[in-house]
């Protein structure tokens, strides 16, 4: 075992680019929760995204055009969600896993064609002057667009969430719809703003893992992501700046198992690809066993159907 | 104005008529994604509904393959219906279902090539164990440190599907297998394999167990108080803690039978239709078997009948793809659709659309 060709700038580039899918869909998902609703569906999203960002970049040549294709398709798929839950009043949990088994079939339906390709190539990012330095230079500031742009939108959430009325709004529906709809706020519409959101950053999420991380087309290839990011979130208690944490601690484990299978360490590479999930297991336990410190945070009103009587 | 008026009671016609409803809503629009794939929609909804039971040439075979597909169904289906009766929310039963077939596989190919006819009986409580014990992970995790259950038995699956590599790359491999990453095989061997009932339906020992279950799990839901205590905790919690319901102990049983089944499910598929542990060996009767609960109403009966409609898609999902070249996960996206209609419109069991003026 030689443990000197692990390269810890290399490991902490990778460690970010593992991270970025989970960090954009989590932090879409904590807006949803936060105005009240749980939507299971954030993987069939993801996949949704995967497979159009690379669809259209392929046949546009453009990865940009295929980034907001995958907007557009995260968004919509969620708006299904959204219609079903919102105005036909139908059960967010079982809804959510109808979204992801449709999206998932859905996928490879559409990807057909594409398996094998290669995307065009990626929104790299060199950051003047910060690129250059030494060590910090390659690790944080080499990297492409999508990684910043990640971080940005978890600032903007947390502005928007703390800082401005629209946020206070938001969260006040999550808490109490009853009482929200009561002060003439559209509980409905705020949520379904909230939804489309959440599937906009989980479509953006997939399209990074085929685009930028991987980069290619395989059927189901966000191998769970989506269902990591849920638990990211429950792992942050609602906090995006703890969103961070959740999706690079998980990014360190990915990139660390990956490369000691490459060491072969003497352990079946089988048994190393359970350990991203063992540890989101076990992040989960340790972050809900304090019921007083999971629930502080928590939406009081997650889950619960919301039916204005007039 | 059209609104959503809540019923003074839940209509009892709408409970059973939604899911037909849903059923030919997804055909219709099954049909129009035909289309758009440039096939003939009308040949297409007919190779898949009809041609399984009449085809001259298809037909027998396709018969013989609907209780095989529909038997590991509406097993796992009717554990998971008792569970989200209580709203406890198990979604991890394809990795129950893989950890039962490795748990009572294991036995089978420890006491290989034992004769008997207790061999069987044996990897099935085991395979049953096994799936039972997968489960109980998330429901001593929810139990103790409150977590919640659904994520925890849901990455529990790629654990699952992790340790199958392992096993069958390992300690389960086939010594005579020149080195092939799959278990011996189960069939084979008349002691470990599962034996044929009525082969024109392709009924197995395993299907009639699942039927004798069925059973069973319709008479505890309505007839024992236990069904009743799972019922009560999913209608009103708070109640059922007044009743003196003690809410850990449902969601250890809830729990603890999808494991079992999903486990037994496991156990018959691979020694009987799979015949062998591979890493192909999981094929997401798991996660369909979510899509045929909900269909069958969470009712052991309305799941016997969604287990077979959904079996007849996967049977007809294929001829359609040998005929018409409609790809497999066409027929995926087609089951997902189902379960979408099927929630959409459910809202007519609770409420009614009403025509009303905007009041000003």
């Amino acid at each position: 075992m030689d443990f000197s060709t692990l390269n810890p700038v290399a490991l902490i580039a990778s460690l970010i680019m593992a991270a970025t899918p989970i960090l954009l869909a989590a932090i879409g998902e904590l807006v949803v929760e936060k105005s009240g609703v749980l939507n299971l569906g954030v993987e069939g999203m993801m996949i949704i995204g995967a497979i159009a960002g690379f669809a259209i970049s392929v046949e546009t040549d453009s990865p940009w055009l295929g980034m907001l294709a995958a907007v557009l398709a995260g968004a919509s798929l969620a708006l299904i969600f959204g219609f079903l839950t919102q105005f036909l009043l139908s059960n967010q949990v079982a809804t959510g896993l109808a979204l992801t088994l449709f999206g998932l079939g859905l996928a490879a339906l559409l990807g057909q064609s594409y398996s094998g390709m290669k995307p065009p190539s990626s929104l790299r990012l060199d950051i003047p002057v910060l690129s250059d330095l030494p060590i910090v230079g390659e690790m944080l500031f080499r990297h492409d667009f999508m990684v910043y742009f990640s971080l940005l939108i978890v600032v903007g959430v947390w502005f928007f969430l703390n800082r401005t009325r629209a946020g206070l709004v938001l969260r006040a529906v999550g808490e109490n719809h009853n009482a929200a709809h009561s002060l003439g706020y559209n509980v409905v519409m705020i949520r379904m703003g909230a939804i489309a959101f959440g599937g906009a950053c989980a479509g953006l999420g997939g399209a990074y893992v085929s685009l930028i991380r991987v980069p290619q087309w395989t059927e189901g290839m966000t191998a769970g992501a989506g269902w990591i990011a849920l638990a990211i979130v429950v792992f942050a208690s609602w906090k995006p700046w703890r969103v961070i944490l959740g999706a690079y601690l998980f990014g360190g484990v990915t990139i660390l198992q990956l490369n000691l299978q490459a060491l072969g360490i003497g352990i079946s590479a089988a048994y190393l690809s359970m350990t991203p999930y063992l540890i989101t297991i076990i992040v989960m336990v340790i972050m809900s066993a304090d019921r007083r410190r999971a629930s502080l945070n928590a939406p009081a009103s997650l889950g619960q159907i919301f039916h204005a009587s007039h | 104005m059209l609104r959503l008026e809540p019923r003074q009671q839940a209509s009892s016609t709408m409970r059973w008529l939604t899911p037909i409803l849903a059923v030919a809503i997804t055909m219709f629009m099954g049909g129009l994604l035909f289309a758009a794939m440039g096939k003939n929609p009308f040949e297409a909804i007919r190779i898949i509904f009809l041609d399984p039971f009449f085809h001259e040439t298809f037909g027998p075979y396709s018969r013989s393959q609907l209780m095989v597909k529909a038997g590991p169904l509406i097993l796992i289906a009717t554990g998971l219906s008792i569970g989200f009766r209580a709203g406890v929310w198990n979604i991890g039963a394809e990795g129950q279902f893989v950890m039962g077939a490795i748990a009572g596989g294991a036995v089978g190919l420890a006491l290989h090539p034992a004769d008997g006819f207790w061999v069987l009986p044996l990897m099935t409580v085991v395979g049953a164990i096994g799936g039972m014990a997968w489960a109980m992970i998330p429901a001593l995790l929810r139990i103790k440190f409150n977590t919640n259950e659904i994520l925890v038995s849901l990455m529990l699956v790629y654990v699952a599907y992790n340790f199958l590599a392992a096993m069958v790359t390992g300690p389960l491999k086939n010594p005579d297998g020149f080195g092939f990453p799959e278990s011996r095989s189960f069939t084979s061997v008349d002691s470990t394999h599962l034996p044929m009932i009525y082969e024109p339906l392709g009924m197995h020992a395993g299907v009639l167990v699942a039927l004798g279950i069925v059973i069973a799990a319709y008479v505890m839901m309505e007839r024992h108080l236990l069904g009743f205590q799972i019922r009560l905790t999913g209608e009103s919690p708070r109640a059922a803690k007044f009743a003196g319901v003690n809410p850990a102990f449902i969601v250890a049983v809830c729990l603890g039978i999808s494991g079992a089944l999903a486990g037994m499910a496991g156990l018959f598929e691979v020694t009987g239709p799979a015949g062998k542990l591979t890493t192909n060996f999981p094929v997401g009767y798991g996660f369909t078997a979510i899509i045929v609960a909900f269909l069958g109403r969470l009712n052991p009966i309305g799941i016997v009948l969604a287990g077979l409609l959904m079996a007849l898609t996967y049977i007809g999902g294929e001829l359609a793809q040998l005929s018409l070249g409609i790809p497999a996960a066409a027929i995926s996206v087609f089951q997902g659709m189902m379960l979408f209609f099927l929630l959409a419109v459910d809202v007519f069991v609770n409420y009614r659309l009403v025509w009303k003026k905007e009041v000003k």
